[in-house]
């Protein structure tokens, strides 16, 4: 262990402590937590057969379930039908009122988000991975399979062991055309996509602490793409300005203690940094964006989307980049905001007439090109400019298809040029 | 569950994602034994059609990274795969496996000892796994206890199905005793 080698506690150790109803936990402990927070998407429509396999009668708190339908919406093929048909017919069976069934859609976690159904101190579970998100309202989110999770609905509380922890600190300031997405792109390259298993990784530091939490989103949410059980920010004002008007139950703000022990800490300066890119095909290959662009990378599809940006900032941002420009010549561009509520938005600020009269497709807000099971699939010899958080072989439809991942601004300006390129070089 | 499982061995590399086990487009896929023609398309093709129940994979560093989807140890499960072996599990993917009672073994080093097609030996009381074609072997902790009580009751279905019965057979007696 480094750092201050106290007897102080982590965040994480603080949140599964509360979670547990114990003075303290200890990292390598197994614990039993009880949830403040269950989210389930498509993949729950897998929850209701062992649920009822358990022989459970009812879900623990109908209040503490929210479900969100986001990879096929609406249903593009029968099977995600089935899906929407299973989980909508447990909901009304089970009374779970908290569902956002096409129309009022969204991506899981900002669905999460932006309804203020995750709270500092929570423990939360969702089924995807990267829930991981939600631990930017400084809580413990984590992701686990459906079968857990029903076992979660009938008892209300699952195992964990409590992880150790690991510290990054950032300070410095971001220069022009740079955000948090390169940012957390410099760390999981640093890191790599174990360096973090099974750990929690907190944040902290000067640079994080002026983060607004769309950021403190994006960062948490690739802490998924490090191995991490959970990527988490201490709650801040920043975080309770954001939750007062929404939240939907009590804070419980918690912090890691002065003296807290973590088995790794990591130092980062920004100042000077440069706009990162994830290249194929694993999103620790992270080189720095002016040198992919200088090997003029041609694209065939360009991504603004996903949990980790598609956000009513970076769609805005993309926007004012993409005014008086148009789509290169033979790249397809797909703009998917993360939320109905975001929609709406950019329909009252003309941004879905921007991107369209730019030659851009405008989706409605669903998980959309991410995964490669809904749309905007790549062909064997394609590439993807994405703002998305994976590039692994064949996340986007074909295994051989590469995906670079970046910032919503370096998407659009790839997209403008038909080539990989670098925002700064516009405006 | 048995304490000694023998099989022949599939080997995969490192880094195996979700992706690669069952690829995107299957997630709609609800039925298991649809899903296993499709286990490992990308990361090992001859594998569906080639495999046995019994058999026994083999992996690298981070097997099961990326996605939450049960769908790949699902797979994996219906194909009759009888243990996973990696040097180093992600960590969705190992709660997946353990909750449905598909048995998933860390060993650091194991891959380096293992081609495909050789005969593994998994003995978890002592903790050591051995090929059997060329005589090595490596050890591993024991199994976390209640990790091995979810794998003995054949998964999370059946643990907390018990824990439900119990919970209700005390409710009864206690209104039957008031
Ligand atoms: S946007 Fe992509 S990463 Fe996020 S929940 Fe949807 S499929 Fe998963």
């Amino acid at each position: 262990m480094t750092g201050a080698n106290g007897h102080g506690q982590s965040l994480a150790e603080k949140i599964l402590a509360r979670a547990s109803g114990a003075e303290r936990v200890v990292p390598g402990e197994i614990i039993e937590g009880s949830v403040d927070l269950a989210m389930m998407h498509e993949q729950g429509a897998q929850t209701v057969a062992p649920f009822h396999q358990m022989g459970a009668e009812r879900v623990w708190d109908p209040d503490r379930v929210v479900i969100a339908i986001d990879h096929w919406v609406p249903a593009s093929t029968e099977g995600a039908a089935v899906l929407h048909r299973i989980l909508r017919k447990f909901a009304a069976e089970a009374n779970l009122s908290h569902f956002y069934d096409v129309g009022q859609h969204g991506i899981c976690h900002q669905i999460l988000a932006e309804n203020g159904w995750v709270v500092p101190g929570d423990l939360a579970v969702g089924t995807d991975s990267h829930t991981n998100m939600l631990g930017a309202m400084g809580a413990f989110a984590t992701g686990i399979g459906p079968t857990e999770m029903a076992a979660v609905l009938a008892l209300g509380r699952l195992w964990l062991k409590v992880p150790t922890s690991i510290a990054i600190r950032v300070k410095g300031s971001f220069g022009r055309g740079v955000t948090a997405k390169d940012l957390v792109l410099r760390i999981v390259g640093e890191v790599k996509t174990t360096g973090a298993a099974y750990r929690a990784v907190e944040y902290s530091g000067p640079l994080i602490e002026r983060l607004s939490m769309p950021e403190r989103f994006t960062l948490c949410n690739m802490t998924t793409e490090m191995g991490a059980k959970a990527g988490m920010v201490a709650p801040d004002q920043t975080t309770f300005d954001y939750l007062r008007p929404i939240a939907k139950h009590a804070m419980h703000p918690l912090r890691s203690d002065g003296d807290a022990a973590y088995e790794r800490t990591i130092d980062l300066n920004v100042d000077g940094m440069e706009p990162m890119v994830a290249c194929p095909y694993s999103p620790d290959n992270v080189r720095p964006l002016p040198e992919v662009v200088r090997e003029h990378v041609r694209i065939d599809q360009a991504f603004l989307g996903s949990c980790t940006n598609a956000r009513i900032e970076d769609l805005r941002e993309g926007a004012a980049l993409m005014k008086g420009q148009k789509v290169a010549k033979g790249v397809r561009f797909i703009v998917s905001p993360a939320s109905t509520k975001i929609y709406e938005q950019c329909l009252e600020e003309g941004i879905i007439e921007t991107f369209t009269r730019a030659g851009a497709v405008f989706t409605n807000s669903s998980c959309s090109a991410c995964f490669g099971g809904n749309m905007g699939i790549l062909a064997p010899e394609e590439a993807c400019a994405s703002s998305s958080n994976r590039n692994f072989p064949g996340r986007m439809g074909a295994k051989e298809a590469r995906i670079y991942l970046m910032s919503p601004a370096a998407v659009v300006a790839s997209a403008i040029r038909g080539e990989i390129a670098d925002p700064r070089e516009f405006a | 569950m048995e304490k000694v499982i023998e099989g022949r061995v599939w080997t995969l590399g490192r880094d195996v994602d979700t992706d690669q086990i069952i690829s995107g487009k299957y997630l709609t896929v609800i039925d298991p034994n649809e899903l296993k023609k499709h286990v490992f398309e990308i990361a090992l093709p001859e594998f569906a059609s080639g495999s046995r129940p019994g058999d026994i994979l083999v992996a690298g560093e981070n097997f099961g990274s990326g996605s939450s989807r049960e769908h790949a140890p699902q797979a994996m499960r219906a194909a009759g795969v009888a243990a996973v072996v990696a040097d180093s599990f992600a960590r969705i993917f190992f709660r997946n496996a353990i909750n449905l009672g598909l048995l998933a073994i860390e060993v650091p080093g194991v891959r380096a000892i293992f081609e495909t097609g050789e005969t593994a030996r998994i003995d978890l009381t002592s903790g050591r796994i051995r090929n059997e074609t060329t005589g090595r072997s490596v050890s591993f902790p024991p199994i976390p206890a209640h990790l091995m009580s979810l794998l003995e009751a054949g998964g999370l279905v059946e643990k907390v199905r018990r824990e439900l019965e119990a919970r209700r057979a005390t409710a009864t007696n206690a209104g039957a005793a008031r």
